[in-house]
């Protein structure tokens, strides 16, 4: 591994490193003013789109180009939404950049509201994080006294007012239109797209939707440049004219079975392997990885032959992932029983599924509640192949649903019956000797086939 | 007619108009309003959904339908004095979650969700709580409890604790 000194997470360790006085003395700050006073707005959108950024929310979209969907010379208001309300499991990047230095992220929301033109962002915050609460308030009254929000701020016609609105315990929130619909005051049923928000997003107006970790990298691409962020990094495939790229360093949470978890600061394109090793102190208790998860649970599971796959955009993909996710690795170790890793992922997007998409609400459910059976030592063969159809039948890729959450839910299910297939089988004739080859529809089966 | 018992206090109130100049509309000041009521109340009880609506202009089956959709916020009782959140999601599960709740639980003599009779105890199985570095943790009001052992926990939870969000 090349030695790579941390950017995003330079105020980590640093005493005080969460006030402003000591953000302005890493230089944070003075690429705000310079850019206030010699550049255009689209100037900025510019540079986001030169750098090559991604938005480190979990979709990997570029982030420059979102912001030119935006309409060319309305009225306004324009929104910024910022995603604050990571609760993909395993992820908590966003957590300790606004604990630790929540003026990087104000200072890329301020960047980001000017390339913009809105006057009005919304930090929309998970309820379970009152320490980044605290820190940004705190940080927010600081950037107001030091004239970096409010009216024409630094004697320029542009103004800004963020506020931090917080969410109520609910996953589906951080799915772009879901947090628009909450902070509206609604249920946060995610909306048929298009239209984007980009077009009609909060209170109807145009609306940009970013991830915290996405805001920070704005900053330091301002502070430090195009040509710095796109030194490090994966470049874009020549052959592969529609690859962008996976471009700047990423924050990785590592958790699980390691011995030590954390979120560690690399150039994108890290393995899995490297990161368990390098950062991680291997696998916790000498024992080795069964299967690890490359980017929170939605994204479904690599094997241990797998583990050499570059974590860029484009990696996790090649080996049956849905993505990269939000990059937090979660190492499930070789004692554990695929079995029940997948009776929690399950577990969880059961718990978490809104509920307005049938294909969704119902898979969902019945998909726990056949690990529920085969867990109490009722599983069959023909289970495998039910969880499989309902796998590929639910999500925005097959086109059953509205949003992508189905897709999450699918893919651990795929991915582990397809990677360990074998050990489903022997946990299933072993915990059920006298049924696992019954195919007759169960009850709960029947329903599943009426549909 | 007898005037009906005000719940929501002029405070209340008062914290909810505050916040009325960051939203084009009063419909966005919903979740805000409910967060302020159960603050103080620890629940949200119908006959405040309906003042919270008479507050905001909204009929108070559109503050119900919104606080609903949230397993936050309790209606029937108020939660404990301490709310605990233990996560049961994959990074705290592999370090033994489901196993601190049950733990938990059994201890208190509560059910999951399960209030203590005095009160003074919630415990809540929770979704990841961003704090996987910790695992397994639990969340009790504003403090993170971080690498809990089940012991450790028992003995975390007896004690009192400030919120101040
Ligand atoms: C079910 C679901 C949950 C999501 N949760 C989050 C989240 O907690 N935080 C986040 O930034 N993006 C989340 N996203 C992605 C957002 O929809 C959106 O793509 C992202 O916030 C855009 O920001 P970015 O371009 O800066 O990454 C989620 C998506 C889905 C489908
Ligand atoms: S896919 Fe699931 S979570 Fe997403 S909108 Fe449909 S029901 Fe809701
Ligand atoms: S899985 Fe428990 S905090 Fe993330």
């Amino acid at each position: 591994m090349q030695p790579f000194k941390p950017v995003l997470l330079e105020a980590v360790g640093v005493p005080n490193g969460y006030t402003i006085a000591s953000y302005k003395s890493r230089g944070g700050y003075a690429p705000l003013e310079k850019i206030l006073a010699e550049k255009q707005p689209a100037e900025v959108v510019e540079m986001v789109k030169a750098s090559g950024l991604r938005g480190r929310g979990g979709a990997g979209f570029s982030t420059g180009l979102k912001w030119t969907f935006l309409p060319k010379d309305h009225p306004g208001p324009i929104y910024l939404c910022i995603n604050a309300d990571e609760s993909e499991p395993g992820t908590f990047n966003n957590r300790i950049l606004m604990e630790d230095d929540p003026h990087q992220v104000i200072e890329g929301i301020i960047l980001s509201a000017y390339a913009t033109r809105a006057s009005t962002a919304y930090i929309y915050l998970r309820y379970e994080y009152p320490q980044s609460w605290h820190r940004l308030e705190a940080a927010i009254d600081e950037a107001y006294a030091a004239g970096y929000l409010g009216k024409n701020i630094r004697g320029t016609n542009f103004s800004l007012d963020i506020y931090l609105h917080r969410g109520a315990a609910a996953y589906i929130c951080g799915e772009e239109t879901g947090l628009i619909e909450s902070l509206e005051g609604k249920r946060a049923w995610p909306r048929i797209k298009p239209p984007f928000p980009a077009i009609e997003g909060l209170f109807h107006k145009p609306t940009v939707v970013n991830n915290i970790e996405t805001m920070a990298c704005v900053a330091q691409i301002a502070r430090r440049g195009i040509e710095w962020f796109k030194s490090i990094g994966v470049p874009a495939d020549p052959n592969n004219p529609r690859d962008p790229g996976s471009y700047g360093p990423k924050l990785y949470c590592l958790s699980g079975h390691v011995e030590k978890p954390g979120c560690y600061e690399a150039p994108l394109g890290i393995t899995a392997r490297e990161l368990i090793n390098h950062f991680g102190g291997g696998v916790w208790k000498g024992r080795k990885a069964k299967a690890v998860i490359p980017g929170g649970i939605s994204m479904g599971l690599m094997t241990e032959s797998e583990l050499d796959t570059p974590l860029d955009f484009a990696g996790p993909g090649k080996v049956g992932c849905l993505g990269l996710g939000t990059a937090a690795v979660v190492v499930i170790d070789d004692q554990t029983s695929i079995v029940d890793f997948l009776h929690n992922s399950c577990r969880f997007f059961a718990h978490e599924s809104c509920g307005q998409c049938t294909p969704c609400r119902e898979g969902t459910s019945w998909s726990l509640r056949m690990l529920e059976r085969m867990k109490a030592g009722k599983g069959r063969l023909k289970d495998l192949d039910i969880l499989l159809e309902i796998g590929n039948t639910m999500g925005m890729m097959p086109g059953s649903t509205i949003c992508g959450l189905a897709d999450g839910a699918a893919w651990p299910i795929k991915n582990a019956i397809k990677k360990f297939r074998g050990e489903f089988e022997d946990y299933i004739k072993r915990t059920n000797p006298s049924g696992w080859m019954v195919t007759d529809p169960v009850p709960a089966l029947q329903i599943v086939g009426a549909h | 007619m007898i005037a009906a018992q005000k719940i929501l206090t002029d405070e209340m109130v008062a914290k909810i108009e505050a916040l009325a100049p960051r939203y084009p509309n009063r419909r966005a000041l919903t979740l805000p309003a409910l967060h302020i009521v159960n603050a103080e109340l620890l629940h949200v009880p119908l006959e405040a959904v309906a003042e919270i609506a008479q507050v905001l202009g909204l009929a108070p089956a559109e503050v119900q339908d919104t606080m609903t959709f949230y397993e936050f916020f309790h209606q029937e009782k108020p939660h404990g004095k301490v709310r605990a959140f233990v996560c049961r999601s994959i990074s705290c599960a592999l370090r033994g979650g489901d196993h601190l709740l049950e733990h938990l639980c059994h201890k208190n003599g509560i059910p999951p969700y399960g209030t203590t009779a005095d009160g003074s105890l919630t415990i809540e199985p929770a979704e990841c709580l961003g704090a996987c570095d910790f695992a397994p943790c639990i969340l009790a009001n504003d403090d993170l409890l971080k690498n809990m052992t089940p012991e450790a926990a028992e003995a975390e939870l007896q004690k009192p604790r400030a919120r101040a969000t």
